[in-house]
């Protein structure tokens, strides 16, 4: 019976690190597919992480503590039932093919340490001396800059860099500043690598709102659904039709995605923010999708979301209307395609048939990727997404 | 303690040896009546006699081979070839027999002969006298190649080669013969041990023979950048003190070897495929050749003096790696 190790997931493009929080199998356990196994901090969240494998948990690793530790890290032995199927290639994750024996693999989203994708470099030069030296210190070349002939990194850059770096890892203790860090190195990498087109346009919410109102009147309070999870919708199935702008830009190209699973931006009490994904969002009812929509926002300010929702978003909407802007610029969370932003529902007049009306109007807007796609596609989604919410009885 | 000369050390050394085994003998064009075209002979005619400070005939395969026989025959001679260009002409006498013979015949011949030759350029000679082949012979198993780079082992390195019992080419750089040093008594040498001329941390100079006093003047001119040099002497090309390389670069962790030959398979070649062999993972810069232009030498002074490694050029090389 194959054993292997169960790998500490890449829960995001972002994460690079992270810890047990508690263990919810014990060995001897029998692990089924997609069952989950444990809780891993990241910087953003408590997230349960399921096991990609069936098996039978045979040894933890890892025990619950305050030990940060690096994407790949093993946390335990699984022994498998036989060949398992390689995981999906995860967001984030290099499309390596999979290795063989196929390893028992945490989530989807566990290429252990995969690298998230980047052009690839121009090969540094670093001088022998200072190569063993690095490795012998454990410092990342990645950061040391060289100042040697052609930027060569020399000994003495190598040993500079070393005696620059702080003595322990600098990880921020509460949660608030990881957080933040995290943001910043997964938006600094968008800004650095994606190149970004943005097209908006005003879309007339009179029907949708109207629709809603009638639809809310028939449900009891709990029941009622929210404009919000109608933009979600409508933004899952105008993707149906320019799935171009669903997927990931990974390995140096663009990947669609069949299944669309919407990122919802939720800002978090104390700053920060999550964006986990509804999943199948074009395929729920709209009453699943508000349960699914509710659950969701409250587990993630919970801290408590599954592996699975941190990394499966293949597109992201953020809604900033109740702070009251009129216009979203998003930020493309890497390594998706597209982000969908909506701004405040606000009343101006509008021209219908030729009369002058007080309509409730939202700003729509697209923030994509030009490697994947070109403005003239986002124009269509956009004009696909205000056709769509002209007729909110099909949603 | 008084002075004396690269050449006057050279001539010490026959004599001490000429003085202490009556094997020991010396023959060469001119080194007689004339004193050798150096001058590194001179005096010896008056007090050893033509038997043994022989002038020969101007051939150089007759009077090599014949400097070979005598060796097997049980004496010590000492050949001197007016320059190292000339010595091609021994050439096979030197490769195909003094380095053969032991190998040749199950170690029962011995070939104990010391061939000097004046080696070199800068003195005006143009493009027959003027040139470095010392790594030709250093090519060689069963010859030992030893450089004298300065008044001390011009007479040490004679001495020691005069011990050998194998055949042993002392290449002498003739603009090394007027220079003046200490007259020491030398503490008894042997082939194969490199000397650190000048300790420094920052990159080593590594050189033999007539480029060692460019490198250390370039150590000098260094110093005054900041730039802290160290100098090793090889002082024998064959057997090579590796140890000393590897121990230099360890230290400094780059490396400009300078040598006189050209440099497409000059001996810094040589030294360079022994530091990337032995010391790869101490080298924080590539390995820089400072070698000989690759054209037959010039007569014209300022073109030999630009064909030539120059403490200038040794400089330049040692900032393209800092």
């Amino acid at each position: 019976m194959p054993a292997a190790d169960f790998l500490l997931p890449k829960l995001g493009a972002d994460m690079t690190e992270g810890r047990v929080v508690e263990w919810l199998k014990k060995p001897g356990d029998p692990i089924a597919r997609g069952e989950v196994v444990l809780v891993i901090e990241t910087d953003k969240a408590n997230v349960e992480v399921e096991s990609w494998a069936a098996g039978t948990l045979e040894r933890i690793l890892v025990e619950p503590g305050d030990d940060w530790l690096p994407v790949g890290t093993p946390l335990a032995v699984i022994a498998g039932e036989g060949a398992i199927a390689p995981p999906p290639t995860a967001p984030g994750a290099a499309a390596a093919p999979a290795p063989k024996p196929a390893p028992v693999v945490a989530t989807p989203a566990a290429r252990p340490a995969a690298p998230a994708p980047r052009p690839a470099p121009e090969r540094v030069h670093v001088s022998p001396i200072a190569r063993k030296r690095a490795e012998a210190l454990q410092l990342d070349l990645a950061h040391v800059a060289g100042t040697g002939p052609d930027g060569r990194i020399t000994l003495e850059d190598v040993e500079r860099a070393a005696a620059a770096r702080p003595a322990a890892p600098t990880k921020p203790a509460d949660r608030q500043a990881r957080m933040r860090e995290a943001i910043a190195a997964a938006m600094a990498r968008s800004k650095r690598e994606i190149p970004h087109y943005y097209v908006g346009t005003t879309i007339d919410l009179s029907k949708a709102l109207a629709w809603l109102a009638a639809a809310n009147a028939q449900r009891s309070v709990t029941e009622r659904l929210l404009y919000g999870v109608l933009l979600i919708k409508a933004t899952a199935l105008a993707l149906r039709e320019v799935p171009e702008l669903n997927g990931f830009f990974v390995n140096g190209r663009a990947e669609r995605r069949s299944n669309i699973h919407v990122g919802v931006a939720i800002s978090l009490r104390g700053g920060g923010l999550v964006a986990p994904a509804l999943l199948d969002a074009d395929r729920q009812p709209l009453d699943a999708l508000m349960r699914a929509l509710q659950d969701l926002v409250q587990r993630a300010r919970a801290g408590s979301l599954r592996g699975a929702e941190m990394t499966e978003p293949t597109v992201t909407v953020t809604n900033l209307g109740e702070r009251g802007v009129e216009t979203v610029y998003g930020v493309i969370y890497p390594p998706q395609l597209a982000l969908v932003g909506f701004g405040a529902v606000v009343e101006r007049p509008w021209v219908v048939d030729g009369q002058v009306l007080a309509r409730p109007l939202v700003n729509a807007t697209l923030s994509a990727d030009h490697r994947a796609t070109d403005g003239h596609r986002g124009a269509i989604f956009l004009d696909v997404l205000a056709r769509l919410l002209q007729e909110p009885e099909k949603l | 303690m008084a002075k004396t000369t690269f050449r006057e050390a050279a001539r010490a050394a026959m004599r001490e040896a000429m003085r202490a085994d009556p094997r020991v003998f010396l023959m060469g064009e001119d080194v007689g009546r004339y004193g050798g075209a150096f001058a590194v002979s001179l005096g010896l005619l008056d007090e050893f006699g033509p038997e043994r400070v022989r002038d020969t005939p101007l051939s150089e395969s007759a009077f090599v081979g014949a400097g070979i026989g005598a060796a097997v025959g049980g004496m010590r001679p000492i050949v001197e070839v007016m320059t190292i260009n000339f010595s091609l002409l021994a050439l096979d006498q030197i490769v195909n027999t003094a380095a053969t013979l032991r190998h040749m015949s199950g170690g029962q011949i011995g070939v104990p002969v010391v061939i000097r030759m004046a080696s070199g350029g800068g003195r005006g000679l143009a493009a027959q006298h003027s040139h470095s082949f010392e790594g030709w012979y250093a090519h060689v198993p069963g010859l030992k190649v030893a450089t004298p780079a300065t008044v001390a082992d011009a007479k040490g390195l004679l001495l020691a080669a005069l011990d050998e019992p194998d055949p042993v080419i002392v290449c002498e750089n003739a603009t090394l013969y007027p220079m003046q040093g200490e007259d020491e008594d030398a503490t008894p040498m042997r082939l194969g041990v490199a000397a650190v001329r000048r300790a420094g941390k920052d990159v080593s100079l590594v050189t033999y023979g007539g480029s060692l006093p460019k490198a250390l003047k370039a150590a000098d001119d260094l110093a005054a950048q900041g730039v802290d040099a160290e100098v090793l002497d090889l002082r024998s090309l064959r057997p090579l003190d590796v140890d000393a390389i590897v121990a230099t670069v360890a230290k400094t962790h780059r490396a400009v070897i300078v040598d006189e030959m050209w440099r497409t398979g000059s001996f810094a070649a040589e030294v360079t495929a022994q530091i990337v062999e032995r010391a790869f993972d101490e080298l924080d810069a590539p390995v820089a050749r400072v070698c000989s232009i690759e054209v037959p030498m010039p007569y014209a002074k300022h073109l030999e003096d630009a064909a030539l490694p120059s403490p200038e050029r040794i400089v330049a090389a040692v900032r393209s790696l800092l």
